[in-house]
């Protein structure tokens, strides 16, 4: 028994919770971690390329916010995103995973470009716009729907189930390409019906209109009674029920919002950007979306600021891109994500800290 | 006594965070062959102490010593190789295998064979008095029969220190004695044994001595023989307290809840509450004794609407006769369902005539206060939803056993808990915090909860408090029934009595008060009359204040054994 006594030494990192931690402390170390990620996406990008590490910054810079055209343009990725996220929102707090935000947005664009296609020049676009609306939003609503009453009725697995929504999506944009294309190239022109009217300039609508539906977002969470009983049934079904909230009317419900803010999404993509569908008309923000809700901790007024963070980067890696010659964006992807995973993993030291062996052990004597 | 010291603690120190500090500069000597039982309430960090010699958490500092020797015990498998065993409170086996298995499970150092690990653990038994079949499956076992595969599974390996965690919190009085008999044997084979608990009963009775902690620091540390239950209490809380249940007698009894051949299934089919009939009177705290799991929870549920029973009739007496009519509660067409079975009289005791007056006339009768109820008012719960229940103005409070996973919700503050059962009052969208608001105030100051203020997470609160404010809101709804499952669980004496005389409170108020507990004493102490459970089925309704221990302990077991003869 004496023999590995002695050999055994305290653990030479231990990991301890911590209680409290000030808000000042927790903006420094989200700070150093992208300031640290930032960095080490430089030396990354170096190393594949003659371009040293200044030019690097230079380029990411200026291609988020080099010019007034592009600090427009990644306002407008920022609302888009905010919106989607905002979408997601409702349905992370109730913990119904939402994996389904691409495919919602995409039935929404669908919905808007079909009206466009098939009622444009035959209705003024005054009428045809509302249409539209309507079209976009329903369609959203429906596709979120769906999981979430097969998950009221037959508890089937939301992640999945949203998910797959998506390919069912893509499949629909594609057919009807299919159908509208007759040329068989497989892109659909721009169409010039029931386009939204700019106000101020192109970019403004999408900007204004997610940051409204991020506040009126925040008061439905935090104030009304529905908000209340998505908290209660996302933090415990178990409570839920002991106070009769019923849980699965509370679900559907909260998707066909979720699903018609997407659908909105859609919508804006559609009528004011766009004009045009693709199966990557939703610019994979489903998922981009989903960083950003957690990244802010559910937050929406911090998912503002998540969705600037993560539009900024992947604006500045475009220039990047250019910048350091790489022909494909399988580099800047990487360096994307290495960002991502560093300012996930710093959150880690949010609510840890390590305390390492100390070096004297006669330290500990009394 | 034999006087080697076998375990020793120095100055063992262990924080959680920076506020927490589990175990303030601990020092305890353990010698071989006693049994010593380390005293606290909950959360005076009884448990971590010993999860440091077991391994499972690390000291800030301090050190550990086995035969005046300092040791390093990173892991449980370091705790075993310097002979040292825990039970836990929560079993840690695997259902699907056999005693045996569990037993030889992780032994690396062996060859596997079941034949023989089954005769050395046949010799075990017989040395100590076990009795235990091997090749049973953990999932047939009862919770004693598990211990005891716990307490072999550590013997197996050769401990010579045995830490048990709260062992006897959830066995009968007689499986408590027949492992106080085996703890005895042990002991007398030259074990150690430390025994963490609460009970003084037990510690009077099993130990040799007594270590007391108090809020993460070692008070002091007696022979069981030089001391007494009144000593310990004060050493354990830091000042003199009264230790009497004031119960008073029932006066005024009616019945509130009828409860007639209650079959509750749960999903794999089991019958997990059988036949079950009994009443429940207003004025009267109606215990509810049995083993962990014998249905408690399924019954309470079926009657608060959580779940649906199979067949039975749940009848609510609801307290109206002599108040008048309204329409907060009672619709048009349920007035009228109501006037036909003759349930009205006027303001003068008078019968009304209904078919003579007008829909108009009606509602101003009722709107004016002028329809009275003759009796109470009997209402069929039967499949009815916890939200229809309070819709129909029922007021039965439930404490559910699980207070953070069903009762509150641990990441809201206090405000949005006192919430829970009201926020759908008024036609607004928007929700009300200011009534809630008042009456977490009022809570947090008459039922003196210790937090910094209304708007703190509940889980952050101690357990007693948030016991508090559990309770503090159920009874706030000014209840007819109000059901409390375990609702001293995990609570420190001080809180325990508050809840205890709060019960009281309710009773003496003509509130018929549904009690389930785990300690015998207590129940015996608190309840008017104790409904014993036993696998589902009531196998006795005794009188409390006649019953005896060990007549409620023996029905306890009585169906499980289907000797049940009723």
């Amino acid at each position: 028994m004496k023999k590995s006594t002695n050999n055994l030494k305290e653990p030479f990192v231990r990991i301890v919770k911590r209680d409290n931690i000030s808000i000042s402390k927790i903006v420094i170390i989200y700070a150093v971690a992208i300031v640290f990620g930032l960095l080490l996406c430089g030396v990354i990008c170096t190393l594949f390329s003659d371009k040293g590490i200044g030019e690097f910054f230079e380029s990411l810079f200026n291609g988020a916010i080099g010019s007034e055209r592009k600090i427009w343009l990644l306002l407008q990725d920022t609302s888009l995103l905010l919106g989607t996220s905002i979408a997601l929102l409702p349905a992370f707090k109730m913990k119904f995973w939402n994996l389904g935000g691409n495919g919602q947005i995409l039935v929404g664009c669908l919905s808007a470009i079909a009206c466009m296609f098939y009622l444009g020049g035959k209705v003024a676009d005054s009428v045809l716009i509302p249409i539209m609306l309507v079209a976009s939003v329903l369609s959203g609503a429906v596709w979120a729907v769906i999981p979430a009453i097969f998950r009221a009725k037959f508890n089937t697995n939301e992640s999945l189930f949203t998910l797959m929504m998506n390919y069912i999506a893509q499949g629909l944009v594609s057919f009807c390409i299919t159908i509208w294309v007759k040329t068989g190239s497989g892109v659909l022109p721009p169409i010039a019906y029931g386009n939204v009217p700019e106000i101020g300039n192109k970019y403004l609508l999408p900007i204004i209109l997610f940051t409204l539906i991020t506040v009126l977002m925040y008061i439905y969470l935090k104030y009304s009674k529905h908000g209340y009983e998505i908290s209660v049934v996302g933090e415990s079904i178990n409570t839920a029920k002991y106070v009769g909230i019923k849980v699965n009317k509370v679900i559907i419900r909260t998707m066909v919002l979720s699903g018609a803010i997407a659908g909105l999404v859609g919508f804006v993509l559609a009528g004011s950007i766009n004009h045009t569908v693709s199966t990557a008309s939703a610019n994979n923000m489903g998922f981009t979306g989903i960083m950003a809700t957690w990244l802010a901790a559910f937050n929406p007024i911090i998912i503002a600021l998540t969705s600037f963070f993560i539009s900024f980067i992947s604006k500045g890696m475009m220039d990047v891109r250019k910048t350091f010659m790489f022909t494909n964006d399988a580099i800047s992807n990487i360096v994307v994500g290495v960002i991502y995973f560093i300012v996930i993993v710093c959150s880690f030291f949010i609510s840890y800290k390590l305390v390492f062996r100390k070096k004297e052990k006669e330290d500990n004597q009394k | 006594m034999d006087k080697t010291v076998i375990l020793q603690l120095k100055n063992i120190t262990k924080k959680f965070g920076t506020k927490v500090i589990a175990n303030n500069n601990v020092s305890l000597d353990v010698y071989k062959g006693e049994i010593l039982s380390v005293l606290g309430e909950n959360g005076c960090g009884k448990t971590t102490l010993m999860n440091m010699v077991a391994g499972i958490y690390y000291p800030d500092s301090g050190k550990i010593l086995i035969n005046g020797e300092e040791v390093v015990i990173r892991s449980p498998r370091d705790a075993f190789e310097h002979k040292i065993g825990m039970i836990h409170q929560h079993f840690k086996l695997i259902d699907i295998f056999s005693a045996a298995q569990n037993v030889a499970l992780g032994i690396e150092n062996e060859k596997f064979n079941l034949k023989e690990v089954k005769n050395r653990i046949n010799d075990m038994a017989k040395k100590y008095g076990f009795h235990i079949n091997l090749d049973k499956k953990i999932y047939e076992m009862s919770v004693s029969e598990k211990q005891t595969v716990e307490i072999l599974k550590v013997l197996y390996r050769g401990a010579d220190i045995l830490i048990l965690d709260e062992p006897t919190a959830v066995l009968t009085p007689q499986e408590i004695r027949s492992l106080f008999k085996v703890l005895n044997a042990m002991r007398d084979d030259g074990k150690s044994i430390i025994i963490i608990t609460h009970k003084l009963n037990e510690v009077m009775e099993i130990s040799d001595r007594v270590a007391v902690l108090r809020k993460g620091e070692h008070i002091a540390t007696v022979n069981t023989s030089e001391t007494s239950e009144k000593e310990l209490t004060e050493m354990m809380v830091g000042k003199k307290i009264e230790l009497n249940i004031n119960r008073t007698e029932v006066t005024d009894s009616k019945i509130r809840l009828a409860v007639d051949g209650l079959t509750v299934v749960n999903g794999d089919g089991y019958k997990v509450v059988d036949n079950i009939s009994f009443n429940a009177y207003s004025g009267e705290i109606l215990g509810i004794a049995g083993i962990a799991g014998s249905g408690q929870k399924e019954l309470l549920e079926a009657i608060a609407g959580l779940n649906n029973y199979q067949s039975g009739t749940l009848t609510y007496y609801h307290p109206k006769k002599d108040k008048p009519v309204s329409f907060y509660h009672k619709t048009y067409k349920r007035v009228m369902e109501l006037a036909r079975e003759n349930a009205f009289k006027d303001e003068n005791g008078n019968d009304i005539d209904f078919s003579k007056l007008s829909k108009k006339e009606i509602t101003k009768l009722v709107d004016d206060e002028k329809v009275i109820f003759k009796e109470d008012e009997v209402v069929n719960l039967k499949d009815k939803s916890p939200r229809e229940i309070r819709e129909l103005g029922i007021r039965l409070s439930f404490v559910p056993e699980d207070r953070l996973g069903m009762g509150l919700v641990g990441n809201m503050n206090i405000i949005d808990n006192m919430m829970l059962r009201s926020y759908r009052k008024g036609k607004s969208m928007f929700l009300d915090r200011k009534n809630p608001s008042d009456l977490a105030d009022r809570i947090i100051s008459e039922l003196e909860v210790n937090t910094p203020d209304s708007h703190t997470a509940v889980r952050k609160l101690s357990g007693g408090n948030v016991q508090k404010v559990l309770v503090g809101r159920e009874i706030a709804a000014a209840p007819a029934v109000l059901m409390t499952a375990y609702p001293v669980r995990g609570l420190d004496i001080n809180s325990s009595y508050t809840i205890y005389n709060l019960l009281n409170e309710q009773k003496q108020k003509g509130v018929s008060v549904i009690f389930v507990g785990e300690d015998l004493d207590v129940l015996m102490a608190l309840s008017d009359r104790i409904l014993v459970l036993s696998g589902g089925k009531i196998s006795g309704i005794v009188d409390a204040r006649t019953a005896t221990k060990d007549e409620i302990g023996s029905l306890m077991v009585k169906a499980n054994k289907n000797e049940v003869t009723e």
